[in-house]
């Protein structure tokens, strides 16, 4: 019972969240309602015991990529005005598009099973270990390869980050640690002969 | 009794609101990565159902990479957006159009 | 003496080949002299080489047919080249080799101006070649050879003064008519090779019964028999080549040429090859009454239409070329009424007369310098003696006059073509009597133009009238003595005896074996005239002309104004070649042009080529649009898609 009161209750917020992330007119409004909606998501995860992925969302995905989101919507200097415009002319579209897509997947789950019987009660995990035990012992176990790859995917990102928004400030006094190392004497010294004293 | 359907309803909303917000958006490419990200949300929600209802963990070790890949997406994505607007000053996605066939 | 026929034949064929080849090609080197004397000496060894073969065939010596050289083997097929020697193929060849050597020899003294004469010289020569080709042959695609080679000969004669646009559209008249029939004739060949499997001669003529009993559907729901098919085949050939009515437009046309070609090509050798074919041919005519009955109906009209047309004619080699294809069609309805050794017989006698009467035209005209209009001619009798009395020779052999050769060739054709029973022969024989009376009124009013009566030409020509060089008049005398005599020393044996036995299909009661035994011998057949028509019909038309031109030379004049509608027609040679012009080659041209206009340059070029690259230009603009740059539009298409997908799936049953 308390289950069902708390799903709807999030769900509706969640829904509403989203909403909210599309039709708001400021941009860091929609970030911060994004924000809501991944914390709602969060604790319907909680709900169907998955609380390891319910945290992770928490800490990585709103703490990091929300912050770098709203980090550069207030860094662009973005003129709201312009932002209102345009808005009536396609939203019966979209709407229309997203009834459907709506209905068609509602229509798989209730009227055409497609064969598949749809488990009605959660199945219980096995005891003793946590979610979070659980999801390591299969992590490093069977998908350590994959692990490594999602690594190397965030070392790429790291990478592809700092070289694409990396500039140059012209007039940088910096020193080239590798130019000086690579001196050699003969392009600083030059030795020139000539007779120790004047001629009187 | 809230069973699996009702998770996979949710998921689909959420998705469906995330593509209606893709049409709707004409102004606002940092919205456009915003649906994006609702629209992985939306399938995380459906692999985490599967794999509690399911018994099996395999669902949530996918959500696992699908987060890590989607931090680097994001990241990615913001850089390319940050250097767009240092060339063209302005984020508005119909002034985006130089692919034009 | 043991002398090998094959070796024999080959030297009668070669030698023209021979002296062609070298006076075509080395008449800069050899010179006029040296061009004639090898052309001559090339045919002369060709006619001494049939006249031996003659005397042998005579002796009684048998049938020859050997292949000399296999030129291939195709699906069983074997394509030879061979000679097949029987009396038919030995007169044939004694014929043609005794009036191109008379030709040659006139044409010494008719071409001796002329730029071209070693030119000339080789022509003749390849065309004796062909020629013989052709009557020697053992197989018809050496027949087919000899045809279409003669055939370009004759092409290649009749536009010899090639600078003359006249001459040229009467040489491509002469080839695509004559082409006509070739279309139909190779047809007919095709259809032997496709039931007979052979082109050998003896070996159809053995597999005839395959042929016997099927049917083609050639017109929608009547069947036709297969072997009248290829009889009509065959002889659509020969209307092309002997120039029958509708095929005959071309002949008057090739009087262009210079007289020697017409007197041997238009006269004897070539238009006759039509006739040789179809008497060679003739197990296979018999065996379809059909042809027949379209053969001697043709000829029929051939023989009295055209022979009308040389009354209204003013030109003197036009009304000799008339004449010759109204005999061409007496020769033809002999074909079709069954009588095959009387067409044969009249074709000997006629290469001899009208040759004769071809030559002395000619010498008419050197002698008029170049003039051909009989209206500018008369009386000239006083200075042209020889040729006068040749061509009266001719004339009278001509018209049937009794005891001549012509006499005994034509009485047999009318005689023939009453008695006999193919269908449409009454017809032909009304036709063939008239024609003769038609015949004798064009003749002699030739006659009495030109070397009779009034002089009507300028002083000038007058003065320089005299009798032509002897390399003129010696060949008109060689052959006026034939034209006197062959008739009746020959016609027993050949017409009703057994020269052609084993040669040509003679049925026991056809109507040769029916005049054959009322036969008995010339002088007899000479009586027997004075109580037929024929030979009062053509003193009537002798004395009608004596009439209309020499007594009141006003009256045709007032005789055409009198009959405006059938002068004209007259005129107009019954309007074949306007419409042959008009209708059928305009049609042509028309139809070509609209082709090329609507068809290719609108249709395929403008709307299937440019049209498909201006389609997919258009195509192309629009679609453009979808790559419209922005990315939502693209993430759109996919959701879109993605949906409809989604939906198809969910909505199939």
């Amino acid at each position: 019972m308390l289950v069902e009161i708390l799903f709807w209750s999030f769900s509706a917020v969640l829904v509403g969240a989203a909403l909210g992330v599309i039709l708001s007119r400021n941009p860091v409004h929609s970030v911060l309602y994004l924000v809501l909606c991944f914390f709602n998501a969060a604790v319907l995860w909680l709900l169907i015991e998955a609380e390891f992925l319910a945290i992770v969302l928490v800490l990585v995905y709103v703490g990091a990529v929300m912050v770098l989101f709203l980090f550069v919507v207030m860094m662009l200097d973005i003129n709201i005005e312009q932002l209102r415009e345009g808005f009536a002319r396609n939203a019966p579209l979209g709407a229309l598009i997203a009834f459907i897509m709506v209905v068609e997947l509602a229509y798989v789950l209730w009227v055409r099973r497609l064969g598949i019987e749809l488990p009605g009660a959660t199945v219980p995990m096995a005891e003793g270990a946590g979610n979070t035990a659980q999801i390591g012992a299969v992590l490093y176990t069977e998908y350590v390869y994959p692990f490594q790859l999602a690594a190397i995917v965030l070392l790429i990102a790291i990478v592809a980050a700092i070289s694409l928004t990396m500039r140059r400030r012209p007039g940088l006094k910096v020193q080239d640690i590798a130019r000086q190392v690579s001196v050699r004497a003969a392009d600083r010294v030059r030795l020139v002969s000539m007779p120790p004293e004047r001629e009187p | 009794m809230i069973g699996l359907a009702h998770y996979l309803m949710l998921a689909a909303v959420l998705f469906a609101i995330a593509v209606a917000g893709i049409f709707i958006n004409r102004k606002n490419v940092i919205l456009l990565l915003m649906c994006i990200e609702l629209m992985l949300l939306a399938v995380n929600f459906n692999f985490v159902a599967f794999s509690r209802f399911l018994g099996i963990l395999d669902g949530q070790v996918f959500v696992f990479f699908i987060l890590t890949v989607a931090a680097a997406e994001a990241a990615i994505g913001l850089a390319i957006l940050v250097v767009l607007f240092r060339q063209r000053r302005t984020i508005n996605v119909e002034e985006l159009d130089a692919m034009k066939g | 003496m043991t002398v090998d026929f094959a070796a024999v034949c080959l030297a009668i064929v070669l030698a023209p080949l021979t002296a062609a080849a070298v006076a075509g090609f080395g008449g800069r080197f050899i010179g006029r002299a040296g061009a004639h004397s090898i052309c001559i000496a090339g045919v002369a060894l060709s006619l001494a080489g049939s006249a031996w073969v003659l005397a042998r065939m005579l002796d009684g010596a048998p049938v020859f047919n050997q292949n000399v050289y296999t030129w291939g083997v195709s699906d069983g097929v074997s394509m030879q080249i061979g000679f097949l020697i029987d009396n038919l193929s030995a007169l044939m060849m004694t014929v043609v080799t005794f009036v191109s050597l008379a030709v040659h020899v006139y044409t010494i003294g008719y071409m001796r101006d002329d730029p071209g004469y070693a030119r000339f010289f080789a022509y003749i020569s390849l065309f004796t070649f062909s020629m013989l080709m052709l009557v020697m042959s053992n197989n018809f695609l050496q027949l087919f050879f000899g045809w279409e080679a003669v055939g370009l000969v004759s092409y290649l004669l009749i536009g010899f003064w090639f600078k003359r646009p006249t001459a040229i559209f009467a040489n491509y008249k002469a080839f695509i008519v004559n082409r006509i029939g070739d279309f139909a004739f190779i047809v007919a060949i095709a259809i032997i090779v496709a039931y007979m499997g052979s082109l050998d001669y003896v070996e159809v003529f053995q597999r005839i019964p395959r042929a016997i009993g099927h049917d083609l559907y050639l017109t929608p729901g009547e069947p036709s028999k297969v072997i009248t098919v290829i009889c009509v085949g065959l002889f659509i050939g020969a209307m092309g080549k002997s120039a029958q009515v509708p095929l005959h437009v071309w002949l008057p046309d090739s009087m262009e040429g210079p007289t020697p070609i017409s007197a041997l090509i238009h006269a004897a050798t070539m238009v006759t090859a039509g006739i040789f074919m179809v008497a060679r041919l003739s197990p296979l005519f018999e065996l379809s009454p059909d042809a027949l009955h379209f053969i001697v109906v043709i000829g029929a009209t051939t023989a009295l239409f055209m022979g009308l047309l040389g009354l209204v004619n003013n030109d003197i080699k036009r009304v000799i070329a008339y004449s010759t294809l109204s005999q061409l069609g007496y020769m033809t309805a002999a074909l079709g009424a069954g009588a095959y050794g009387a067409g044969m017989f009249h074709l000997m006698t006629h290469a001899f007369f009208k040759a004769l009467l071809f030559l002395a035209a000619g010498s008419v005209i050197i002698g008029m310098h170049h003039e051909q209009d009989m209206r500018r001619m008369g009386g000239l009798r006083r200075y042209m003696p020889v040729t006068y009395w040749t061509c009266l020779i001719g004339t009278l052999a001509l018209i049937g006059f009794p005891g001549l050769s012509g006499f005994f060739s034509k009485d047999v054709i009318i005689e023939a073509v009453k008695l006999s029973d193919t269908e449409g022969s009454g017809y032909a024989y009304w036709c063939v009597l008239i024609g003769v009376f038609v015949t004798a009124l064009y003749s002699f009013r030739l006659l009495f133009m030109t070397f009779h009566g009034r002089e009507r030409m300028d002083e000038h020509t007058r003065e320089h009238l005299h009798e032509s060089p002897w390399v003129v008049t010696v060949p008109l005398i060689a052959l006026a003595i034939p034209s006197i005599a062959i008739g009746w020393l020959t016609v027993g044996p050949v017409v009703f005896g057994d020269f052609f036995t084993g040669t040509i299909a003679h049925s026991v009661d056809g109507p040769l074996a029916q005049l054959g035994e009322e036969f008995h011998g010339p002088g007899a057949f000479v009586l027997h005239a004075f109580r037929s028509p024929a030979l009062w019909l053509a003193f009537a038309g002798i004395a009608t002309a004596w009439y209309l031109y020499l007594k009141r030379p006003d009256l045709p004049e007032r005789i055409a104004a009198r009959l405006p509608r059938l002068y004209r027609l007259l005129i107009n040679k019954y309007y074949f070649d306007w419409f042959n012009e008009h209708v059928l080659a305009s049609g042509v041209r028309n139809f070509g042009t609209s082709l090329w206009q609507r068809g290719d340059e609108k249709a395929i070029d403008g709307f299937l080529v440019n049209g498909t690259a201006r389609a997919i230009g258009a195509l192309a603009s629009v679609v453009r649009r979808v790559q419209s740059g922005y990315l939502y539009h693209y993430a759109f298409a996919m959701i879109i898609g993605l949906s409809l997908l989604l939906g198809w799936l969910l909505l199939r049953s």
